[in-house]
């Protein structure tokens, strides 16, 4: 175990063994001595090696394409091009997870067709039998481009008359339809840039706003960032003699990367194995598919396993980054601070396919708070930026930006303290959303009583040009479906596989809900993430859920175990199993306690009594409980260079039960890291072709140690009713609420409220100059 | 009887109000039903290729995600809401 002082916040008094306890992950020996494979550790015998040629432009009608003098090449054993994909129609599908998916738009993203829709757009692939190789055949094949003007900025593409990114894009008009689909050829209707809008209505605005004392007003803008994950996508393919195909790679889904291979190569998803590697972090892109598929046709027409790997310009320019947003806000509330309406417009820049995280934003953006009217609405915009990916509360963090910045400038012109305002207005039990359902079970209230009892929040501020503010930030967590199988194995330890990839330490999550169930310790559990031929359909990890539903499922075999187990012995001991009692561990007889036996005493007499104990555990589970976080930020302005330096930093959060309080922290520091880099640095920096010219970690600015001051964290647990140890998702709340705390932390330095993000030293030094007249 | 309530595009689509009293014992019963009272909506919601909710919609069930979809029993004190299906990052 590790020595730790926990800094937590109870509202449950449950006591347990090993859930809530921090012990050393298992993967974590084999990931720091270098043992642990990731995707691109792949080789394989006779292994080829894969390069994608990219579009130079960000907006081009692709006239032609040759490429006759790179397959000409010795050595290079395939090219191909769009012609070889499946281009499925347009239709959106549903994905197990919830995320939609248009089968089209994905194959085009992967491989273009007739446009190239951003620079870094796959237009070809080569294989041969080194990289070196493969890069220079690229250099061989011949693209006839026609470029046509980009479209970058959401603004430019709703103008009348705008560039349109696809000429028969559909709009859609519900949040239920967010990804527009293409207009039928016998449709006169034109098309669009504007892929969806949407709204949702509660209450009545104009009485709303009449019997407020005080409105404010407030909009932003966020330039597209990307999660900056350390490992770049990668994927091996191999085909089989007999059409089968095996595919290793980095995911946050290997069961997505075999539906969406098999679907793009033409296969049914039986023939694909999909094999997860170890992730190198992923934070929602690596939801993604982009290279396998590719790998795939190479492979196949190469007769010869392929292996694809981006390097990190491809990663910024052709992987998922996050959405630039505009968005605007009013605000009004009576004297004594009671919210009496608000209205959000949210503007999201999609890239060049449909799907912003634009639901995600409308979802979360004033679900914290008890509003008796709203209305909120949504655009999808495309643009000749690269498809957007989630990343971490996909849309919330934007939104948050924009109201919390809003909450905390009504909070001054009220003069009440900006949390005292969210505690008269926060959400409870019951509450109406803006979107319409109940507010659940939540810790809304309990989260922002201990930021207010923290003692950063008390602390002086010492040191001119020092400030701090506060911010909330929401995410509702998601769920899904979920398998995990245990082998009890004859020395009394278990083998546990689990469908999901695990990128924050859930090997260690979902174990210890096994071992508590089961008595034993969770280093006697053997963690392993199955293959798609080896455990049952998991949904992506993603959502904030794994700990939540695959814990679940594990949760689900060891009561299965358990269950065997009491028969077992009632067995043994000629007795009914109504008689047994199975208790940390131990069998007992319920009235002869003679009879008792350890679990790992009959786990070595399991084959003798019955055969092979094995557990399962396939789940659906509803209920993922939401979250709330509240963060505490003091900053220090250099009003000479614009620099904001980050001096302290405390992030509260609901966790439900933090089964690995560690993690949960781990998590809250990550997301609070982020939101840091989000807020102050990080930005797509296009010049006026829409080409990013700082695709590298020396031009594109993420915050490192030497930067930042330890996070600190404090986890409140108000238990998830839904969940058999009160479980919430922890993993993405903690990037919602920086940006805004941040821009208010920076408003009590220096007096200048911050709209533009990020807020790096030129943006801070305009504001300063334009609040002193120049 | 299960209480519906109606996306705002929905409600100008089809003409239904913002909340309607809806009988059917599951999820695809009140969709068949609504489709009766408010002709064009069941196309929204339902996709007959797939025999499911709408790709990209989620059916909330007394404040929870519905994970059966169709099938979730209901009951006459029932809320259903259409909402958006929201993955995570």
């Amino acid at each position: 175990m590790l020595d730790y002082t926990p800094n937590m916040v109870l509202t449950s008094d449950k006591q347990y063994k090993v859930v809530g306890t921090r012990p050393v992950r298992h993967d974590g020996a084999d990931k720091v001595t270098g043992l642990a494979r990731y995707s691109a550790d792949l080789n394989l015998p006779g292994m080829l090696y894969g390069k994608v040629l990219r579009s130079p432009h960000a907006h081009a009608r692709i006239k032609s394409i040759d490429t006759s003098r790179a397959e000409a090449m010795p050595g290079v054993r395939a090219v191909v091009t769009g012609a070889d994909i499946v281009e499925p129609a347009g239709r959106a599908s549903d994905l197990a997870e919830g995320a939609m998916i248009n089968f089209k738009f994905l194959s085009n993203n992967i491989m273009a067709q007739d446009k190239a829709l951003y620079k870094g757009h796959a237009i070809a692939a080569v294989a041969a039998i080194n990289s070196h190789l493969a890069e220079e055949a690229l250099a061989q094949i011949d693209v006839e481009y026609e470029v046509l003007p980009p479209v970058m900025r959401a603004a430019e593409a709703m103008a009348e008359g705008a560039t349109l990114v696809h000429e028969r894009l559909a709009g859609g008009h519900s949040a239920a339809t967010r990804a527009g689909g293409i207009l039928d050829d016998d449709d006169a209707t034109q098309g669009t840039n504007v892929a969806n809008h949407f709204e949702f209505r509660m209450g009545d605005m104009d009485s709303g706003f009449a019997d407020a004392d005080v409105v404010v007003e407030r909009s932003v803008s966020t330039s597209a960032v990307h999660q900056g994950y350390i490992e770049p996508h990668a994927g091996t393919a191999m085909w089989h003699d007999d059409g089968n195909l095996t595919i290793w790679s980095s995911s946050q889904g290997h069961f997505t990367v075999r539906d969406h291979t098999a679907r793009l190569v033409g296969i049914p998803v039986s023939k694909v194995k999909a094999i997860p590697m170890e992730i190198g972090g992923g934070f929602g892109a690596k939801l993604a598919v982009y290279m396998e598929p590719v790998a795939a046709l190479l492979a196949r027409k190469a007769h010869a396993p392929v292996k694809l790997a981006m390097n990190r310009t491809e990663v910024f320019e052709a992987s998922g980054p996050t959405s630039g947003t505009e968005i605007s806000c009013r605000i009004g509330a009576t004297n004594e601070g009671k919210i009496t309406a608000a209205e959000v417009h949210l503007t999201f820049e999609a890239g060049a396919f449909p799907g912003s995280p634009v639901p995600g934003a409308a979802n979360c953006v004033l679900a914290a708070y008890d509003i008796p009217n709203t209305y909120i609405e949504g655009y999808d915009i495309v643009v000749n930026r690269p498809k957007t990916a989630a990343y971490r509360a996909p849309g919330s963090p934007a939104a948050a930006y924009c109201v919390e910045v809003a909450l905390d400038e009504l909070a001054e012109k009220l003069g009440i303290d900006p949390l005292d305002l969210r505690l008269m207005n926060s959400a409870k039990e019951g509450t109406r959303r803006p979107t319409g359902p109940l507010t659940p079970t939540v810790g809304y209230i309990e989260t922002l009583e201990a930021t207010k009892a923290h003692p950063h929040y008390s602390a002086p501020k010492d040191g001119k040009r020092r400030g701090r503010g506060v911010a909330s930030g929401f995410w509702g967590n998601n769920t899904g479906p979920a398998a995990a199988v245990a082998l009890v194995n004859p020395d009394g330890t278990v083998t546990l596989t689990e469908g999901s990839p695990d990128i924050g330490g859930t090997r260690a999550s979902v174990s210890q809900q096994l071992a508590e169930v089961l008595g034993i310790p969770v280093e006697d559990v053997n963690p392993q993430i199955g293959d798609t031929d080896s455990i049952g359909f998991t949904s992506n990890t993603g959502g904030s859920s794994v700990t939540f539903k695959t814990g679940f499922a594990a949760y689900t075999a060891a009561q299965d175990i358990r269950q065997q187990m009491i028969a077992r012995a009632a067995r043994i001991w000629e007795v009914e199993p109504e008689e047994v009692e199975f208790e940390d561990g131990v069998l007992k007889h319920r009235a002869d306690d003679q009879l008792q036996m350890t679990f790992q005493q009959l786990a070595a007499r399991q084959v003798p009594t019955g055969g092979p104990i094995v557990g399962r555990g396939g789940v659906n589970p509803g209920g993922a409980g939401p979250c709330i976080g509240v963060h505490i930020v003091d900053v220090e302005v250099d009003e000479d260079t614009g620099k904001v330096d980050i001096v302290r930093y405390t992030a509260v959060q609901d966790a439900g039960k933090a089964i690995h309080p560690s993690y949960v922290e781990g998590q809250i520091q990550g997301g609070a890291v982020q939101g840091i880099g989000w807020a102050l640095n990080e930005e797509y920096y296009t010049n006026d072709q829409g080409h990013m010219v700082n695709s590298s970690f020396l031009d594109y600015r993420m915050p490192t140690s030497l930067d930042l001051p330890m996070i600190d964290t404090c986890i409140v647990e108000v238990d998830n009713p839904n969940h058999p140890y009160g479980v919430r998702g922890v993993g993405e709340v903690p990037i919602v609420p920086p940006m805004a705390a941040i821009a208010n932390a920076i408003y009590d330095a220096i007096g200048v409220r911050l709209t533009v993000l990020p807020m790096n030293p030129g943006n801070v030094l305009e504001a300063l100059w334009e609040k002193n007249g120049g | 009887m299960p209480d519906v309530w109606i996306p705002a595009q929905m409600q100008r689509i089809t003409g239904a109000p913002d909340r309607v009293q809806v009988e059917g014992a599951t999820v695809r019963q009140v969709i068949n039903n609504l489709e009766r009272m408010h002709p064009g909506i069941k196309e929204l919601l339902y996709d007959e290729e797939l025999d499911d909710i709408t790709p990209g919609l989620a059916v909330i069930v007394d404040g929870d995600v519905s994970q059966l979809g169709l099938m979730e029993r209901v009951n006459d004190d029932t809320e259903m809401h259409f909402l958006p299906a929201i993955g995570g990052g």
